[in-house]
């Protein structure tokens, strides 16, 4: 299972000058189980807090976060994440990347790797098995860095604009291999995404945040059949409706 | 055929060392012609056959380098360790920071006084001031290594289950500061190196290149005081190219790319 629930959460940060800044302001949210969430809005706008804050790597000042009615307080290996930037580790081959997460549960070796080439496999990488990662490309070594998270079996994958740096074929491609991996997985997936194309290719439900403070302001389902056209009508059309609805909260503010 | 080849390919260099032979050879014999101010190349060679035929260089090799070799591996010992709680927990590094930025700049040589008072003509007395040189490199430079851990991989590795502060160190921080930690161990090294010399000064041992430099010095036997020189100069470039070969190889594999 891996249903999280977001109640009432707000963020501040104080800064060094003592200046409060509120990232987030009174968000609720549910996220089901198997739902592929996207989050979008401008930079800015604690997208990115809000799934830390899921992750456990922060605690949010007020509100809470659950995972299946459990309070969310620190990272646990349940809530899978690929971050935005290269976060592999350099010294450290691909394989030995993956296998670090089910090492860390206490996993033995032959186990651990046993797992990992599985995931190697899933995302197509198994002949840079023992490269090192200053040796792959961009969209490789985001493969990896999904692979990693997928390793330790999570129940919730959080993924921060993982396609973001990447060129545009190259996301693309990545974003099928995400839905095929999400179907066959079977997890839930909370993605944080600048780009409503992304958002209208892979979401169930699109969620709208606008900045400072964070606040959500429209939850969109995105009920186009799967699998999806890039540039069907149908596309196009709900394309153009989320666009529209951004443009229209640009001008509220 | 293989010599030749080896020939071709360095002929530069060898040219070079070849010419500066022969005028060291020419400027000993025909212009100055005093042993005591500049021996000559074959002077010297013959100093060098006769220490080795009589076994005194190689116990003056092993002599120097178990000077070295404590020196060192308690520089190690102390150093990374120090430098990894200094770099990781804030209090650790407020605490001993004033305390080490008092003692580092102290010059190791002037820690041979202490060196005899406490540990007397021993051994030991020569590798401490050995430490004295190479531990405040590997302090720093292991603490550096591990301020600068990058935060997307501690958080990646916190994410994936690794959360303890010990396993944080040993899985992500350490592996990731090895680069900086084996630059200070160079740096170390090479500090210690220098301080080889003034620490056998003392007469801590009857051997040891560093002593028989200065011994030699006493007997006016130039030529010797020249060989030991080249020795001294020979074993550290040595040891610096075993260390950084291994590192190299086995350790920083990883990096390999990042930095030509």
């Amino acid at each position: 299972m891996g249903k999280v629930s977001i109640e009432n959460v707000s963020q501040y940060f104080i800064n060094r000058e003592g200046y409060k800044t509120q990232a987030l302001k009174d968000l609720n949210l549910e996220i089901k189980d198997k739902e592929f969430v996207c989050i979008i809005g401008p930079s800015g706008c604690g997208k990115t807090t809000l799934l830390r804050i899921i992750a456990g790597l922060e605690n949010p000042s007020s509100g809470k976060v659950t995972l299946d009615g459990e309070k969310i307080t620190k990272p646990d290996p349940k809530r899978g994440m690929v971050f935005q930037e290269y976060s592999l580790f350099p010294w450290r081959t691909v394989i030995r990347n993956i296998t670090f997460g089910p090492e860390m549960q206490g996993m033995d070796k032959n186990k651990s790797e046993e797992i990992a080439e599985e995931y190697l496999k899933l995302v197509g990488l198994e002949q840079f098995k023992n490269s090192y990662p200053y040796e792959l490309s961009g969209g490789m070594r985001q493969r990896v860095a999904i692979a990693r998270a997928l390793a330790n079996d999570p129940e919730v994958l959080l993924m921060d604009e993982p396609f973001g740096s990447l060129d545009a074929q190259t996301r693309n491609v990545l974003q099928s291999e995400l839905l095929d991996i999400w179907e066959k997985k079977q997890i839930t997936i909370a993605f944080v995404t600048h780009s409503v194309d992304e958002a209208v290719f892979l979401a169930d439900k699109i969620v709208m945040l606008t900045s400072r403070p964070g606040k959500i302001t429209n939850i969109i389902d995105v009920n186009l059949p799967r699998p999806r056209n890039r540039t069907s009508p149908d596309t196009n059309q709900f394309r153009d409706r989320v666009l529209k609805i951004l443009a229209e909260e640009r001008v509220k503010e | 055929m293989k010599l030749k080849e080896v020939a071709q390919k360095n002929a530069p260099e060898i040219t070079s060392l070849i010419v500066a032979v022969t005028l060291w050879q020419i400027v000993a014999e025909f212009i100055i012609k005093r042993e005591l101010l500049l021996p000559s190349f074959f002077d010297v060679v013959s100093s060098f056959i006769s220490t080795v035929e009589s076994g005194t260089l190689f116990i003056d090799f092993s002599i120097s380098l178990m000077h070295f070799g404590i020196g060192v591996i308690a520089a190690l010992l102390i150093g990374i360790p120090v430098g990894i709680v200094m770099g990781w927990f804030k209090t650790v590094n407020r605490i001993s920071d004033p305390i080490i930025e008092i003692l580092r700049p102290i010059p190791p040589l002037a820690w041979i006084p202490f060196a005899l008072v406490w540990l007397g003509l021993t051994h030991t007395a020569a590798g401490f001031v050995i430490f004295v040189g190479a531990v405040f490199p590997i302090i720093i430079n292991t603490y550096t290594g591990f301020k600068s851990v990058s935060k997307i991989n501690v958080e990646a590795a916190k994410v994936l289950g690794c959360v303890k502060q010990r396993s944080l160190i040993r899985h992500i921080a350490f592996p990731s500061s090895l680069p900086s930690i084996t630059a200070g161990i160079r740096i170390g090294m090479g500090v210690g190196w220098m301080c080889l010399v003034a620490a056998e000064f003392f007469g801590v041992s009857k051997n040891g290149l560093g002593y028989k430099l200065w011994w030699h010095y006493g007997l006016h036997q130039m030529d010797f005081v020249l060989m030991y020189m080249f020795m001294l100069g020979i074993l550290g470039l040595t040891i610096d190219k075993v260390f950084r070969k291994y590192i190299d190889k086995r350790l920083l594999k990883w990096q390999s790319g990042v930095v030509v």
